[in-house]
């Protein structure tokens, strides 16, 4: 039954994935396959995390081969909050994408394509194993490059070629790292080279083989240096890709960073814990301030995006139990927030006429449910208490104190007020001012507007129960960073007991 | 041999950092194919060259001859391949269509995603910006 479970976030979307291609002529069945198959990956994931908090990490070997010479599937708290946060998020755009659009969306092969995002997302967060994790990496680029490009517009294109051009830059460096690593240590299994990592002779080659592993999932996640895809792409897809690329596909790129480094370079902190945390500072201010500079609600919210990003490494740069937990709440707190954003900025292009803040005006009136919408997950994002982004915020701050990482944590601070200037301006613009110009009458239709609305509440909801019940939340990330701290562990379980032998014959 | 290997690796490598510079968006992808290929013959030379004996376990012996081939990363380097293949078929008929929609390979002369959103009607300024840059070339 746990191995069964193991597998569903995976297997699911393949068959949605499959069947969608299948029904490639009749839309309508598309989504419905679509929206069944959402429930039942966020059913699968639900049943898989009370697994994981019931009985712990879930490790399930691919054909029967033992670790480390197959794949290891290996799911443990972190894992197993992903990918649940996975699930909500499908859901939530399967029936977003329901809305305005669908029709042509459908017919340009969205479902299919969706379906595949998700199950290359849901293996990334499910595998044990180095390669395995590139062929999911790459499982999800591809679907992301069409879904991307899908409307076919000029500026789809352009976009599209900035994202796939830096993005296939960024695997190749994984591949190259996955090489070089994979030579020094004889093993691909993440259990494995943890084990054999601090044995390893040549310590200088294994730490630039992790720098190019740092410069990809960076590359993936967007940090500074290396973000300029995400702003040059992302705010021309349709707007339920670009929502669940803004709730996933960075995060993916993080979870393998927390992942990578808090297993396999753990004992090579000394060296990493600065770099990850010099780039985290960076990545928080550059985003913040690139996000001030600009008056389109998806640029705005796309720079958002990469600040964020920031907070989320301070746990893998200080590496201490609070950091990474703070780290865990983050994310799961952001992931829900951002795509919430993205979703209400495409029912105000729908209700206002136009993402550039200087033609919006007046919606407040003309749409309050659509402003308060709007202002749970932006005072959210910004940290305004008792929303989940001020847990969230507080939990890495006071890690940083702690840690005695001040100037970190000072970054933190300032970069939330300017978050929030950022998510004012759009609420003065968009919402409170007058409007410029007359608004589109009426412009949804009943169903279109069930389908534009429901993931808005849904996701606020998921919002507003993180802020004000807290404490699960909180008690389940410190539950996660012990779990991501205790190397033996991770090890044992997807190891068992007398490895030693094995990874000698692999050798 | 492994100094052979090095010595290829890092050519091409270089000669992919350099195409990956180019603005010409086929030149680019050329450069990424010679990236890919430069990453597949790390991961071979990394498990181990200069051995011909097959990798099978012969009759009566429990385990490999010590100085079999490794076949694993065969096996990554063809996962790999089939994987840049598919990246760069996709991206070669991306760089197409973008030929067919701007009438350039150029990654200068694109800028559609630039434009803000609310010139809902395409500016003027930078559609004859282009055309200068182009006669100017």
């Amino acid at each position: 039954m746990r191995q069964a479970l193991l597998v569903a976030p995976i297997l699911i979307p393949l068959a949605a994935c499959a069947i969608t291609a299948m029904l490639w002529q009749r839309p309508a069945a598309q989504r419905r396959v679509g929206l069944a198959a959402a429930v039942a990956m966020l059913l699968a994931t639900l049943a898989l995390l009370a697994e994981v908090i019931g009985g712990g990490m879930v490790v399930g070997q691919m054909g029967n081969w033992p670790a480390p010479f197959g794949i290891s599937l290996v799911v443990d708290h972190l894992s197993a909050a992903m990918l649940v946060i996975t699930g909500v998020m499908g859901l939530a755009v399967a029936i977003y994408a329901m809305g305005e659009g669908a029709e042509e969306r459908d017919r340009a092969g969205f479902q299919p394509l969706f379906h595949a995002l998700l199950m290359g997302v849901a293996g990334a967060f499910s595998t044990g194993d180095l390669f395995n994790l590139y062929v999911w990496f790459e499982v999800m680029l591809i679907a992301s490059f069409g879904l991307l490009v899908l409307d076919r517009t000029r500026e789809q294109l352009d976009g599209g070629i900035r994202y796939v051009m830096l993005n296939l830059v960024g695997t190749t460096f994984f591949l190259l790292a996955v090489g070089l690593v994979y030579g020094l240590t004889g093993t691909l299994n993440l259990a494995d080279l943890a084990r054999v990592a601090p044995t390893v002779e040549n310590q200088g080659a294994l730490a630039a083989a992790g720098m190019l592993l740092l410069i990809a999932f960076g590359a993936k996640a967007a940090v500074f240096p290396l973000f300029n895809w995400l702003p040059a792409s992302y705010h021309t897809a349709s707007m339920p890709v670009a929502a669940i690329f803004a709730a996933l596909l960075t995060k993916v790129g993080v979870y393998a960073i927390i992942r990578v480094f808090t297993l396999v370079y753990a004992h090579d902190h000394a060296l990493f814990g600065p770099v990850l945390g010099i780039v985290a500072m960076a990545t928080m201010v550059v985003g913040v301030l690139g996000a001030a500079a600009h008056y389109d609600i998806r640029r705005i919210l796309s720079f958002h995006i990469i600040s964020q990003i920031g907070y989320m490494l301070v746990g893998v740069a200080l590496m201490t139990p609070l950091a990474i937990a703070g780290s865990v709440l983050y994310v799961i707190h952001h992931i829900v927030v951002k795509a919430n954003l993205f979703l209400v900025a495409g029912a105000v292009r729908r209700r206002g006429g136009s993402f550039a803040l200087r033609r919006l005006g007046g919606l407040w009136l003309a749409a309050p449910l659509l402003g308060i919408g709007f202002l749970i997950p932006a005072m959210s994002l910004a940290g305004i208490p008792p929303l989940s982004g001020f847990w969230g915020k507080l939990v890495v701050i006071r890690a940083g104190l702690e840690a005695e990482a001040y100037v970190l944590a000072g970054v933190a601070l300032a970069v939330g007020l300017l978050t929030l200037y950022s998510m004012v301006k759009i609420w003065n613009e968009a919402f409170w001012k007058a409007a410029p110009e007359a608004l589109p009458a009426a412009p949804w239709t009943r169903a279109e507007r069930f389908a534009t609305f429901a993931p808005i509440v849904l996701l606020c909801g998921v919002t507003l129960t993180i802020g004000f019940w807290t404490e699960p939340f909180a008690a389940f990330s410190l539950d996660a960073a012990e779990v991501l701290l205790d190397r033996e562990g991770y090890i044992a379980a997807v190891l068992g007991t007398p490895p030693a032998q094995l990874a000698e014959v692999a050798r | 041999m492994d100094a052979m290997f090095a010595l290829t690796v890092g050519v091409l490598v270089a000669a992919a950092a350099w195409l990956l510079l180019a603005r010409d968006l086929l030149r680019g992808l050329l450069g990424f194919v010679l990236l890919g290929t430069g990453a597949n013959l790390t991961i071979f030379a990394a498990g181990r060259t200069g051995t011909m004996v097959p990798p099978l376990v012969p009759p009566g012996a429990e385990a490999l001859a010590a100085d079999a081939a490794n076949a694993l990363p065969q096996a990554l380097v063809l996962t790999a391949i089939v994987i840049g293949f598919g990246l760069a078929a996709f991206a070669l008929v991306l760089v197409m269509r973008a030929h067919a929609a701007f009438g350039t390979v150029s990654a200068e002369e694109m800028d559609e995603a630039e434009r803000p959103d609310d010139a809902a009607a395409p500016a003027p300024a930078p559609a004859a910006a282009v055309a200068g840059r182009k006669e100017a070339a």
